[in-house]
């Protein structure tokens, strides 16, 4: 099996490379690539994104054909995806940080900044924060409900359909941070510094 | 809900720990990769390698370690100490530092900190304050706590909240080595004025003083070294004290 990691240019993402190769070990081959031939031939994809809304599309928007690879993996092949952090943002139609920008449209719904409560909660919410699981999503196989995320944003998504929510957190208010719609899965957090359990959702996504 | 953290910090020099832990087992006791390794596995919430190589031509030991550490712990690892230059930012985070902290160079030069901010991510970007009591106000100290740039740590702290640090690591120069506690009431007067999380160091002796930069501090997070050093104290000891107090931890 390939899993291909998208590099483009999209931050640090030495973490999210380090835990899928710990995970992987010697079954599976995981790349990190901005080829869009190896990135069409793979099964699954994991779209990471540090940095903000409108640089990370920005950096997407950068690799010539990039958007219409991913957009014929994920919907028109319907195979396995992974967003994580601002990479999970991205599936939203429109994010407002720096400025408005287009997102993927994946999802239907926004990205705005967290409300602090004039100031009550400190931005970004940074650390280890507790997850509730709403749907049986099978990235969340053999995790215990409440269980700790590290998370690190100011920006949340808002999606439209509920339905697609499969974790929230609590912070300021009541934050999404886990999606699936059908192939398509996003983590607010980050599982990839989430220690044994985030490594262990990482190897859900793994064998799905 | 948001849980406090406990962040060890390890003290590196020539790509060996200082101060290092001693346990029984420990093949390496100088090793960072392996003492690094012990805190995660025994629930630390963060990672903090301060780098305090003095001379250049040592300098790249660190690279090595932070690619190594970050190859087998897997929560945030923050490196700071010698960061001068977006470049030298951007070299810790290809080698997989999630977090680094800039003291010297956010003061003499805050484009840095400006810079590093826009284009990495505020989240990776910590800004380290020394900060010393003169009369009634705390200033800032640079180059390992050697120079007094005489300027107010109060205000300092809301300029690198308005550049774009991610968080604030706040030291007190007075209690740093002393072991009696934090400076609660400098770390309270920073956090109360700051939005973004601000963490606690220097001076820790006991658990009571990791309750108190959180009770009285406000601080989100408490850094120390000393207390959790040849096993006066586990992480998961210190994580069940704050818990008894009822201070909310990842447990």
């Amino acid at each position: 099996m390939n899993v291909t990691i998208v590099d483009y240019n999209s931050g640090n993402i030495s973490s999210v490379i380090n835990s899928f190769k710990e995970v992987a070990e010697d079954k599976v081959n995981v790349e990190v690539t901005s080829d869009l031939n190896k990135i069409k031939s793979s099964d699954k994809v994991i779209l990471p994104g540090q940095g903000s809304f409108k640089s990370c599309v920005d950096a997407l928007n950068n690799i010539s054909g990039l958007v219409e690879t991913l957009n014929e993996f994920a919907i028109n092949n319907k195979k396995p995806l992974l967003g994580i952090c601002v990479g999970l943002q991205m599936f939203a139609d429109i994010g407002y940080e720096e400025t408005e920008t287009k997102g993927l449209s994946w999802i239907s719904g926004k990205v705005s900044k967290i409300d602090n409560k004039n100031g009550k909660y400190k931005l970004p919410h940074i650390g280890w924060n507790e997850i509730n699981i709403v749907k049986d999503s099978m990235i969340f196989k053999d995790i215990e409900n409440n269980s700790h995320m590290y998370f690190v944003h100011s920006y949340e998504f808002i999606p439209e359909d509920k339905n697609v929510i499969s974790a929230t957190t609590d912070y300021s208010s009541n934050i999404v941070c886990s999606v699936e719609k059908e192939n398509i899965f996003g983590t607010q957090f980050h599982p990839e510094k989430s220690d044994k359990i985030g490594l262990k959702i990482i190897d859900n996504f793994i064998n799905l | 809900m948001l849980k406090n953290r406990i962040i060890p910090c390890l003290d590196v020099k020539n790509g060996r720990v200082v101060k290092g832990i001693n346990f029984v087992g420990l093949k390496d006791a100088g090793d960072p990769v392996e003492q690094a390794k012990i805190y995660s596995d025994g629930g630390a919430d963060e990672i903090c390698f301060l780098d305090i190589t003095a001379s250049n031509e040592n300098r790249d030991t660190i690279y090595d370690i932070v690619e190594k550490t970050s190859k087998k712990c897997f929560v945030p690892l923050t490196v700071g100490g010698g960061v001068r230059s977006v470049d030298d930012i951007n070299k810790l985070l290809n080698c997989g530092a999630d977090k680094v902290s800039i003291n010297t160079a956010a003061v003499q030069n805050p484009e840095v900190v400006k810079e590093s901010s826009k284009k990495f991510g505020s989240q990776c970007i910590v800004v380290a304050i020394d900060a010393k009591k003169n009369l009634d106000k705390w200033e800032i100290f640079t180059h390992g706590g050697r120079n007094n740039t005489g300027i107010d740590a109060i205000e300092f702290s809301k300029k690198m909240q308005d550049c774009g640090a991610g968080e604030l690591l706040i030291t007190s120069m007075d209690r740093d080595g002393t072991q009696v506690g934090y400076d609660t009431e400098l770390m309270s007067k920073i956090s109360l004025e700051v939005n973004i999380p601000t963490i606690a160091s220097g001076g820790v002796g006991n658990l009571d003083h990791l309750v108190d930069g959180i009770k009285l501090g406000n601080a989100s997070a408490v850094l120390a070294a000393s207390i959790f050093h040849y096993g006066k104290h586990s992480v998961k000891e210190a994580k069940e004290y704050l818990d008894l107090k009822g201070i909310p931890v990842r447990i």
